[in-house]
């Protein structure tokens, strides 16, 4: 049902007006630039056996750091690089790939005045470290990312639910997870009603 | 010899825990605030929030980049301008658009105009909550004006949708630049008003003085941002840091706080407001002529990719992380509000207040629960 309805919208949503204007090409598509700098360098330099994979992209770097080294990685961007601003940290669902999550984190350096953006993939069954002891304000947002991915964080200060109600079932933010779908059971105990549609 | 205080009764339960909210006014919507008191001293707190959470990123996953643009109002709808503006801009980058100076000038008034009118809010209401009831009605009738140029430009006071992606869908109407002038031209004396009922208060500085303290290397730690951010000391604004919209052409200071605490974090927006009817004024009078949207094909197609677009929204930074597939629907939609992070630091700056002070420090935080539950 929900997939149905996904794809009426995107057949139909953005029709073009009748007159058959013709959609214009697509900019080339620029794909990920490798991204290489003193910061890559040294990062490089301080964990030799870490497979760290950088790139640009419309003058945004990212780094795609493996989900055993997020811990050390994070102490060192902040320590050592001072990257020490931590503006959001979220996910994302590809359940095509092999890991099927991406966690991201989006770093600032008030020193710097430079952002980067680590990626942590993630699989369905893996949890990762907390960088909770590196930025506190990581608490709320893993807790956030647990909420509606359920993605685990080890030796978070207190892993649980943050938006929805804790007895909640099934993560939202999840690919297989339908726009209409919902906890039928919760919403019929606590709410009282059929269904929250 | 007689025993005279008994040894112990359940009076002697010297913790306590109550509940505040999610219905309570001053929590300034559907905030719910679990306390732990000493007394009347709190020992700790714990928000519950997400009463108004509509999934708007999930929704985001199932609408066009078009459509989804409105959702966005409904998130800060103190501030939906700016929330316009971001999600907006975010696009433009994921698609590489060149957005005309003429757009970019209307956009940076109008969103410095929001900032105002959020700014209004929330000293009426905080004042309000601090037992100043004079303040809220001035404050809403200087809102009026700046609503009314905003119902004159597009149509709505509070959900606006002013901003288009690649730049403008409307012109500005007949007499706007004079509308704007005689805002900048009055509200000075009004700031002034406001500062004569309050900067010198005695019962305002008992209130706010030294009352949820956040110093600049924790509030860094809290990742607030916004005028907490500044009241502690740091200078740090997207607008200057990372220009965006037209704001590197745009002469303006950046005020700043030094105790970090709730008064300085009054006076930092007073001196925000006063800003920005600097930007906004310079705006109007440099307004140029020519286009108001840029090149943007009928159907928004970004490529592959990915962007992290932020700017300084009233209460903070405003991000957007959009991942695109594409197509014409985004894969993923991460908003970053400002109010959600800088809520987290009310634990940190209440413990050892008392009740009384929680609610002059959730007011003082400045949140709306639009958008810290999303």
């Amino acid at each position: 049902m929900a997939d149905e309805q996904k794809k009426e919208e995107g057949a139909g949503a953005p029709a073009a007006p009748a007159g058959g204007h013709a959609n214009p090409a697509a900019p080339a598509a620029p794909a990920m630039e490798p991204w290489d700098s003193e910061v890559v360098q040294s990062l490089r330099k301080s964990f030799p056996g870490v497979d760290l994979e950088a790139f640009s992209f419309r003058g945004q770097n990212l780094i795609i750091v493996p989900r055993e080294s997020i811990l050390p990685v994070a102490h060192f961007f902040k320590s050592e690089l001072k990257f020490d601003f931590l503006s959001d940290l979220t996910a994302a669902d590809y359940p095509q790939k092999e890991k099927r999550f991406e966690v991201v984190y989006q770093l600032y350096s008030f020193k710097r005045n430079e952002r980067v953006r680590l990626k942590v993939p993630v699989g369905e069954t893996e949890s990762l470290e907390s960088v909770v002891p590196v930025w506190i304000t990581a608490d709320w947002m893993e807790r956030e990312v647990y909420d509606m991915f359920g993605i685990h964080f080890d030796h978070h200060p207190n892993l649980k639910r943050i938006l929805l109600p804790d007895e909640w079932q099934g993560f939202p933010l999840r690919k297989d997870y339908g726009i209409l779908q919902q906890d039928v059971k919760w919403v019929q105990e606590n709410l009282h009603i059929q269904s929250g549609q | 010899m007689i025993e005279t205080s008994p040894t112990s009764t359940f009076l002697d339960a010297n913790e306590l825990v109550i509940n505040m909210g999610p219905q309570h006014p001053s929590t300034h919507g559907v905030l719910r605030v679990i306390l732990k008191l000493d007394g009347e001293k709190i020992l700790g707190t714990e928000c519950v929030i997400g009463y108004l959470h509509r999934g708007v990123e999930k929704i985001a996953e199932n609408r066009t980049y078009m459509q989804f643009a409105p959702y966005v109002d409904r998130m800060d709808y103190v501030a939906a301008v700016s929330n316009g503006l971001g999600y907006c801009e975010a696009v433009e980058k994921l698609m590489a658009i060149e957005v005309p100076p003429r757009a970019k000038y209307v956009r940076t008034v109008l969103t410095e105009l929001n900032r105002i009118t959020s700014h209004l809010l929330w000293l009426g209401t905080h004042a309000l909550d601090i037992g100043a009831i004079t303040p809220l009605f001035y404050c809403f009738r200087e809102r009026e004006e700046i609503l009314k140029i905003f119902e004159n430009y597009c149509g709505a006071r509070l959900t606006t949708h002013a901003f288009r992606i690649g730049g403008l869908q409307y012109e500005t109407y007949n007499g706007f630049e004079e509308q704007v002038r005689a805002v900048c031209d009055t509200f000075p004396g009004r700031l002034d008003e406001y500062e004569m009922l309050l900067t010198n208060n005695r019962i305002w500085l008992e209130r706010t003085k030294s009352v949820g303290i956040l110093k600049a290397d924790e509030a860094i730690d809290f990742g607030v941002t916004g005028p907490v951010l500044r009241a502690s000391g740091v200078k740090w604004d997207i607008r200057k840091a990372m220009p965006y919209a037209a704001y590197e052409e745009m002469d303006f200071d950046i005020p700043t706080g030094e105790n970090g605490d709730t008064y300085d974090r009054y006076l930092v927006r007073m001196e925000e407001m006063r800003q920005s009817l600097r930007i906004a004024r310079q705006g109007v009078d440099r307004l140029p002529a020519g286009p108001i949207i840029g090149k943007v094909p009928k159907v928004i197609k970004p490529p592959v990719g990915e962007v992290y677009h932020s700017i300084e929204a009233p209460k903070g930074e405003l991000g957007y992380y959009i991942v695109s597939d594409g197509s014409t629907q985004p894969y993923r939609v991460r908003v970053r509000p400002p109010s959600f992070v800088n809520l987290q630091a009310l634990d940190r700056m209440v413990r050892g207040l008392l009740i009384a002070d929680v609610v002059a420090v959730i007011g003082t935080i400045d949140i709306v629960l639009g958008e810290v539950d999303r």
